[in-house]
């Protein structure tokens, strides 16, 4: 199947006009040597045919709309309503580019504004940007953006070891140019408290997340004043479901709040594609990388929306830059707000609540099994950390080898010493049946 | 009437969803000091959500929509079949952190996608995790960076770019803790290689090329380019932006490329969603395969089942999990599609389709650099006889024609630069469509200035005021500021 269609006429007529004979005469700039080679794939096929293979590959996954499962860290699987999905297939938002020509984009502009609404709200934070990649990069941003707050004269972060280990990485890739010290990621058992005390006069910033890695809600008092008595930023890393219960980290004085929007609307799709929200004060506008877009008038004054304070952006400042970037997760903004806008302000509470009241009721039974502890020493959202009779790789081959259910995170994989830990997750997709269901299985494979 | 705020259209007390009831006891909740008070969200209705959304996209422009030439950016028509596909439970409904034996099909699809790419380009390894072209960029030159420490090459610090590159490009090497310096273009629109030798050294790092570049033009001296380079002791950066015209027709690698990123959300037709998601991708030669970020899908042998692994000297991952997974099956789908015999015929096409429109087009607008393009061209928009009519004066009148205008002012090194890619999804009776156009507004530039000034006529608002906006900053609705 080709989306050509040109007929052999058209092209010989293009040809015409053009003034060469054939096609190859088009490609002469290209070397000899190297010109038409030969690509190794199959021939075309038909949609029919590439559809039965895509749905075969699809069947080979186990799906979550039909698996029970208990995994989050930092993906979670949440209920979609279908207006949102059906927003995103109007083709005038899914087939246009970024909003260069506000004059015919206003739709995806004041989609974009909403969204910026949105996450200010959500957060209680002054300004949000249009998106980043993910909640990983979104941190790294927040780390370039310190930074560069410092003005150069500060090159030392307090990165708690609680913070998703997979952002953590992804700050380390980013920076391993920029020459910074990296301090408090050796002890994830380190009280907020204990990392605030860190901060010094050569910090550019103080990163957490709440609830962290390990589902634990973090108090986030007086960490605001550790920070800035030091002149450095507080940036935390916030669940947006669990904003719709808990008190937002800018009311606690953060300067950067981000994270993954993935729970707002958007499918787990193995990973990706989902959103970093990133939202920050007034103040720092300026600094902040990343699409924005801004309120104006049109030339009969009617109100309108553009991008603005490009200047910031690559293409402007192309090496002054302190940032590539040029795009936003469009789509999954777009989803986001959907979702926010549907969800409303009692949904979105409610899908809080039932996530918080399902986890604990979880927690306690899994508890209550002798095999199990439930470590309940700080209070927790959604997810929490069991400590299991054998390595939690052990008991999640057996969950789902005997009993088809997708245990929790084997915290194992990244913090050694924990191999015995798993990390359970319970959302509103997880009914009481399936509780039950999890803890009779996890004291059927506790032996 | 403009498109009221979804806040605005809410009351007290309105809402768009109901949720399952509560179906276990009430936990104690933490304490007071942890929750919110306020949650000021809408409160609108489901069928408030619908009417609101469904009446911005009819303020959008879309490739669904009418031809979108809009240059480098590779606008061409998004199968909707690859939509569905997207959506398979199977796909969307799987979390990353699921055990190996619950995703072969994903990482079957990984593994198929990355050696297509390869198939494609001649590299040796594909690493699908980064994000977006710019993502990839940043991770093709950290790749560059780590190579040279890798070997001990820690003074190599200096990126060689044109002056016709992406604005991505410079500031990708300033976040990499690299320097860049400029090369100047030849008067055919090739890098001036004098100016290439004059600044190569033992502090070459490496280059960033597009090829073709930026002007649609093959630079003839590719092969050469790569080889001093080299001998320098430096890596070649491909920026694949441009890929769409080569597919078939050269072989990056073979080319001299050690890393390139591949847009997918241009070269091979997943949706540009109004800005993202993209997917960037990168390709690289022996000499940077370990280097790729990870994890990448694995196969131990033909038979056996897949798995993901991070590769021996990683530069680490650029993102969390793997990548745009939901891009990556659209891509897959495509590719299978078309074959290799469609992905040139789709190469072969775009570059006609270019050609035939340069060839009327420089008729009535300045062609700076008059050869042989590839899938794009640039004019400059400036008319003789109408000295007050500017680039975006002609784009903006575009709208009123019902096309969506060029990209403009880019490259910098074309004053008044328009940027024509019109893809090989366009008929030739679209092409003609927007030619007929062109050739119309420059004669009403001469006769009626004023209807370009004052462009767009009929669109769903007017030249919006940008400086007011940058000055003002009004980044979010607020319930009080409404007049």
């Amino acid at each position: 199947m080709s989306y050509v269609p040109h007929t052999d006429s058209d092209v010989s007529e293009m040809l015409a006009r053009i003034g060469v004979s054939d096609l190859q005469e088009l490609f002469t700039a290209v070397p000899a040597a190297v010109r038409f080679p030969a690509i190794d794939l199959a021939a075309p096929r038909s949609e029919l045919d590439v559809m039965q293979e895509l749905k075969a590959l699809a069947a080979q996954n186990a799906a979550l709309d039909s698996t029970p499962s208990f995994l989050g860290a930092g993906a979670y699987h949440h209920w979609v309503p279908s207006v949102v999905n059906h927003v995103l297939l109007r083709s005038e938002f899914y087939t246009a580019y970024t909003p260069y020509q506000p004059e015919i984009s206003q739709g995806t502009l004041q989609a974009i504004f909403e969204y910026q609404t949105m996450i200010c709200d959500l957060t209680a934070m002054e300004v949000s940007n249009a998106s980043h990649y993910d909640g990983a990069t979104a941190m790294a941003e927040a780390v370039i953006m310190s930074l560069s707050a410092g003005r150069g004269r500060r090159n030392r972060v307090v990165l708690s070891g609680s913070v998703h280990p997979e952002y953590r990485q992804t700050v380390h890739t980013y920076t391993q140019g920029m020459d910074v010290v990296f301090v408090g990621e050796d002890r994830p058992g380190a009280t907020a408290k204990e990392l605030g005390a860190l901060v010094d006069d050569s910090t550019a910033c103080l990163i957490l997340q709440s609830p962290d890695f390990f589902g634990r809600i973090v108090d986030l008092r007086g960490l605001a004043e550790a920070a800035h008595a030091h002149k450095a930023l507080l940036v935390v890393a916030s669940n947006p479901i669990a904003l719709g219960m808990l008190k937002p980290a800018g009311e606690m004085g953060a300067d950067i709040v981000l994270g993954d929007g993935q729970p707002l609307g958007n499918s787990l799709s193995f990973g990706g594609p989902h959103l970093g929200f990133f939202a920050t004060r007034q103040e720092l506008v300026r600094r902040m990388a990343g699409r924005l877009v801004g309120e104006t008038v049109d030339a009969d004054g009617k109100r309108g929306y553009v991008l603005t304070l490009s200047t910031r952006e690559q293409h402007i400042r192309r090496d002054k830059a302190t940032s590539n970037i040029c795009t936003n997760q469009g789509l999954n903004a777009l989803a986001a707000a959907v979702y926010l806008a549907t969800l409303g302000k009692q949904g979105l509470r409610q899908v809080a609540e039932l996530c918080y009241h399902r986890a604990h009721y979880a927690a306690a039974a899994i508890d209550a099994l002798d095999a199990y502890h439930v470590d309940q020493s700080a209070p927790f959202f959604h997810e929490f950390v069991v400590s299991c009779p054998r390595p939690a790789s052990e008991i999640n081959a057996a969950l789902w080898d005997r009993h088809g259910i997708i245990g929790g995170y084997a915290l194992g994989s990244a913090y050694p010493g924990m191999e015995r830990q798993m990390l359970i997750c319970v959302t509103e997709m997880n009914s009481r049946a399936q509780i039950d269901g999890l803890v009779s299985a996890l004291q059927e494979v506790a032996k | 009437m403009s498109e009221p705020i979804i806040y605005e259209l809410g009351a007290a007390g309105r809402r768009g969803a109901a949720l399952p009831a509560l179906d276990v006891p009430t936990a104690a909740l933490p304490d007071e000091e942890s929750l919110r008070n306020e949650l000021p969200l809408p409160e609108v209705s489901e069928v408030d959500v619908m009417r609101h959304y469904v009446r911005l996209s009819q303020l959008n422009y879309g490739v669904d929509i009418g031809m979108y030439p809009l240059g480098s950016c590779t606008m061409k028509y998004n199968p909707k079949m690859n939509e569905d596909a997207a959506r398979l439970a199977g796909f969307s409904h799987v979390h990353p952190y699921q055990p190996a034996e619950t995703v072969q099909g994903s990482l079957a699809l990984m593994y198929g996608l990355q050696e297509a790419l390869k198939a494609i380009s001649g590299f040796c390894g594909v690493s699908l995790q980064p994000a977006a072209g710019a993502h990839g960029e940043f991770t093709g030159i950290l790749m560059i960076r780590a190579y040279h420490l890798a070997r001990g090459d820690a003074h190599r610090d200096i990126v060689l770019i044109p002056d016709s590159a992406h604005g991505t490009n410079p500031a990708t090497t300033s976040m990499a803790g690299l320097t860049m310096v400029e090369l100047k273009s030849d008067g055919r629109g090739n890098v001036d290689l004098d100016d290439l030798k004059a600044h190569l050294s033992n502090r070459t790092a490496g280059m960033m090329l597009t090829n073709p570049n930026t002007l649609g033009l093959f630079d003839e001296h590719v092969l050469e380019i790569s080889e001093l380079v080299h001998q320098a002791g430096g890596l070649m950066y491909g920026d694949g932006a441009n890929l769409n015209a080569i597919m078939g027709i050269a072989k990056p690698a073979e080319l001299g490329f050690d890393v390139m990123h591949y847009n997918l959300h241009k070269t091979f037709s997943t949706p540009h969603g109004g800005g993202g998601p993209g997917s960037g991708p990168v390709g690289a030669s022996e000499a940077l395969v370990d280097f790729v970020p990870g994890p990448v899908a694995v196969r131990a042998d033909a038979e056996g089942p897949y798995s993901l692994v991070m590769p021996s000297q990683s530069i680490g991952r650029v993102k969390a999990f793997y990548g745009h997974f939901g891009v990556i099956v659209r891509a897959y789908a495509y590719i299978c599609m078309l074959g290799a015999e469609g992905l040139r015929q789709a190469s072969e096409i775009a570059v006609l389709n270019a050609n035939y429109l340069q060839s009327i087009l420089k008729e009535v607008l300045p062609l700076p650099y008059d050869r042989t393009c590839m899938h794009e061209f640039v004019l400059r928009g400036q008319i003789e006889g109408a000295p007050d009519v500017h680039a975006l004066d002609i784009s903006k009148r575009l709208i009123d024609y019902g096309v969506h205008p060029p990209t403009n002012y880019f490259p910098l090194i074309v004053p008044e630069a328009l940027m024509i890619e019109p893809t090989e999804t366009e008929s030739k009776r679209s092409l003609d469509h927007f030619a007929q156009a062109m050739v119309g507004i420059v004669q009403e530039a001469r006769t009626a200035p004023e209807l370009l000034h004052e462009a767009p006529h009929h669109a769903p608002i007017r030249r919006l005021d940008e400086v007011r906006a940058a000055r003002q900053l009004v980044l979010r609705w607020q319930p009080n500021a409404q007049d």
